[in-house]
């Protein structure tokens, strides 16, 4: 039997490191389970809280935006639908991120003890995120049996933008925890981000309101053409997607993507010894 | 193919650290925000270059390992054993890829398993069972190697019982039990563990030990850093000794101990004296003693015939060559010579009361009342105690340190 043979030198790059990040999937899948069956452990209403957030807010934004400020809806669809359908990938954007960029700190003890491609952390947990997105789905749909909505074949274009969203977060978040482990700054910027971005993506407003010389800059932040998408699989026809302002959220989310892991694959090695 | 499975070249591993000035003792609120002031846009620069924030106002360099070389051969179990802050630690970390060399290389030949803390990753939340699978997991198990072993982890931790209890439930003999038991489980060619056996009770230790002797009686490389002497002999082929970061011995894991036990950093010297007379061959000071404030010296002595009273004296001089202190086996009643034709005498003192510098020591042996080999100034000793107050000098006050206090009457 031939056995593995493994060189250890200093900046040596890795390379069977996706082949490496293969071998541990199943501990992929550990973490995964263990971040999930953790979460709700120890509340009194448990997976309720991954509804009651995403419906409060809803209903805010549905009266400040809509109500009060009455800023017009995408085509026929009620405000409150408009609303769930972009908070929908918000709120899976932004669990995903806050989650992924703490993830390495809170699991310094495994960091400093045993070793394994470090990148399986925050990817682990975004697939947490992913687990509330699922319940919030559910919600959507209770919502559009009640308003008797019926959804386009658009909506079967849905896993893409999930995926995007996904990719939208992991970038980000993989080279915010990075320098986390460094700079324990960064751990006060998450929330800041995250509360900012709420208000500068089209969560709460149709993104139709925005006017048109300043569409394309606007869509430099890649939720735009994420949160886009969802409304144009979701409520069909009645919301429209700017292929243009798409393809630069693409770019954009790309590019975070690229910069994510090459700063974490930088910066890797050295987290045991910071941490 | 060779069967060596594990070697290390030249490998070293180096840590920034962070000192606080304490030069200055009176210090004024202005001073404090001066040296924050400074601190922070030191800090502000490092991070712009994207380098380590370090606290304190100066940054030196700590080699935790220095130029270690060794190879493990298939089968073999290795102990490594060294003073605390000697660098077993990184040592592991860097085979068990945790860390990355700042220098030199390490090449492995297998799958490696690393278990540096029992119960890493356990959950407090999650339950025995749901423990058993996360921890395998982290260790490197499959879940059908899991699956497999299930039964027998179980039995061998004891905790049938509770395996559906939140494990922050468990009391700690448990909680230990538990996570020694997965590890223990653990399928890979190398197998790095370290400090691990001190937990649990007496019986448990007992079964810990055995579960380990059986590891390593099936052909598997194991590396094991204990400061449990025993368990190192009972489990060990060979072993290194580590101090300040260097090899100090590699071989025979009883020898290792010997040589641990007896000092794991000395200044020694040989010399070759006249065969025809009793002469010595050795003579070594230990540092590690040296900076505690005391002393051990040893000479190692041979004779053509053997010899009935044998003596040794040594006198400690300073930079000029003037004697400071001295010591003989005449001068302490308690000691009793042997007869013999090779062996060696040492000379413990708790209290080396000398300032700061640089000595040079002479000795001297002899039988009966002859001295038969003279070595002057053989020995340099570097004494690195606190600096003499208020740029006093010694050849102001002398060399020796004179232990009293002062009281105003």
């Amino acid at each position: 039997m031939s056995k593995p043979v493994t060189i250890l030198e200093h900046g040596r790059a890795e390379k069977n490191y996706w082949r490496d990040l293969w071998h541990y999937r199943e501990l992929f899948q550990v973490l995964a389970w263990r971040d999930i069956s953790v979460r709700y452990k120890q509340t009194i209403i448990g997976v309720a809280w991954a509804v009651i957030r995403p419906v409060l807010t809803m209903i805010v934004f549905t009266v400040i935006f809509g109500k009060v400020a009455k800023l017009p809806t995408e085509g026929s669809a009620p405000y409150a639908l408009m609303v769930f359908a972009g908070m929908l990938p918000w709120q899976f954007f932004a669990t995903a991120l806050s989650d992924a960029s703490n993830s390495l700190v809170t699991n310094a003890n495994l960091i400093s003890k045993v070793y394994f491609p470090r990148m399986i952390v925050p990817s682990a947990t975004v697939v947490v995120a992913f687990v509330d997105f699922a319940i919030s789905f559910v919600i959507l749909i209770g919502m559009m049996i009640w308003y008797q909505y019926i959804p386009g074949w658009q909506i079967l274009s849905l896993p893409f933008f999930i995926l995007i969203a996904l990719l939208a977060s992991l970038g980000p978040g993989l080279w915010i925890t990075a320098l986390n482990v460094k700079y324990r700054d960064f751990r006060y910027v998450i929330p800041f981000l995250v509360q900012f971005g709420l208000y500068i993506s089209p969560v709460g407003f149709s993104s139709s309101v925005i006017p048109e010389k300043w569409r394309l800059l606007y869509s430099l932040n890649p939720m735009v053409g994420v949160i886009d998408g969802f409304r144009w699989c979701i409520l069909g026809g009645d919301a429209t997607v700017d292929l243009r302002s798409f393809g630069i959220s693409i770019a954009v989310t790309a590019l975070f993507l690229w910069i994510g892991i090459r700063q974490f694959r930088k910066m890797e090695k050295s987290f045991a010894d910071l941490i | 193919m060779s069967d060596t499975v594990i070697s290390v070249e030249n490998l070293s591993k180096c840590y920034l650290v962070g000192h606080q000035d304490t030069q200055e003792q009176y210090q004024s609120f202005r001073d404090t925000l001066v040296r924050h002031g400074k601190n922070f846009g030191r800090k502000a620069i490092d991070m712009a270059r994207g380098r380590q924030i370090i606290q304190g106002d100066t940054v030196e360099e700590f080699w935790a390992l220095k130029d270690v070389s060794f190879e493990v051969k298939q089968g073999e179990a290795l102990g490594i054993i060294g003073h605390n802050g000697a660098g077993k630690s990184t040592l592991l970390k860097l085979l068990s890829r945790i860390t990355e060399p700042s220098k030199g290389r390490i090449t492995l030949h297998g799958r490696v398993s690393s278990l540096l803390e029992v119960g890493t990753g356990f959950h407090p939340e999650l339950t025995g069972r749901e423990n058993i699978f996360l921890n395998g997991a982290i260790l490197g198990m499959n879940k059908s190697e899991i699956r497999a072993k299930f039964d027998e982890i179980v039995a061998f931790a004891g905790v049938e019982k509770f395996l559906d209890t939140p494990v922050k439930r468990y009391s700690s003999g448990m909680y230990v039990r538990l996570a020694f038991a997965v590890a223990a489980h653990l399928e890979s060619e190398i197998l790095v563990v370290d400090e691990v056996l001190a937990v649990g009770d007496m019986d448990f230790q007992k079964k810990c030990l055995g579960k380990m002797n059986d590891i390593t009686q099936t052909g598997r490389t194991v590396l094991f850093v204990s400061h449990n002497l025993q368990a190192v002999r009972k489990l060990c082929d060979s072993g290194i000794v580590l101090s300040s970061g260097q090899v100090t011995f590699h071989g025979e894991v009883e020898d290792s101990i010997a040589a641990y036990k007896e000092c794991s950093q000395f200044t020694q010297r040989e010399l070759k004296g006249d065969s025809k007379k009793p002469h010595m061959t050795k003579i070594s000071v230990c540092e590690e003693t040296l900076k505690k404030g005391s002393l051990k010296f040893t000479v190692h002595y041979k004779s053509p015939n053997e010899i009935s009273t044998p003596l040794v004296g040594m006198v400690i001089n300073d930079e000029l060559g003037s004697p400071v202190i001295g010591h003989n086996t005449w001068m302490d009643e308690t000691y009793e010579p042997m007869p013999g034709s090779e062996g060696k005498i040492t000379l413990t003192a708790d209290n080396l009361p000398l300032h700061s510098g640089v000595y040079y020591v002479s000795a001297f042996f002899g039988n009966q009342n002859e001295n038969t080999h003279v070595e002057r100034d053989f020995i340099e000793l570097h004494i690195d105690g606190d600096p003499l107050p208020r740029g006093l000098s010694k050849s102001q006050i002398g060399s020796t340190e004179l232990l009293g206090k002062w009281r105003c009457e």
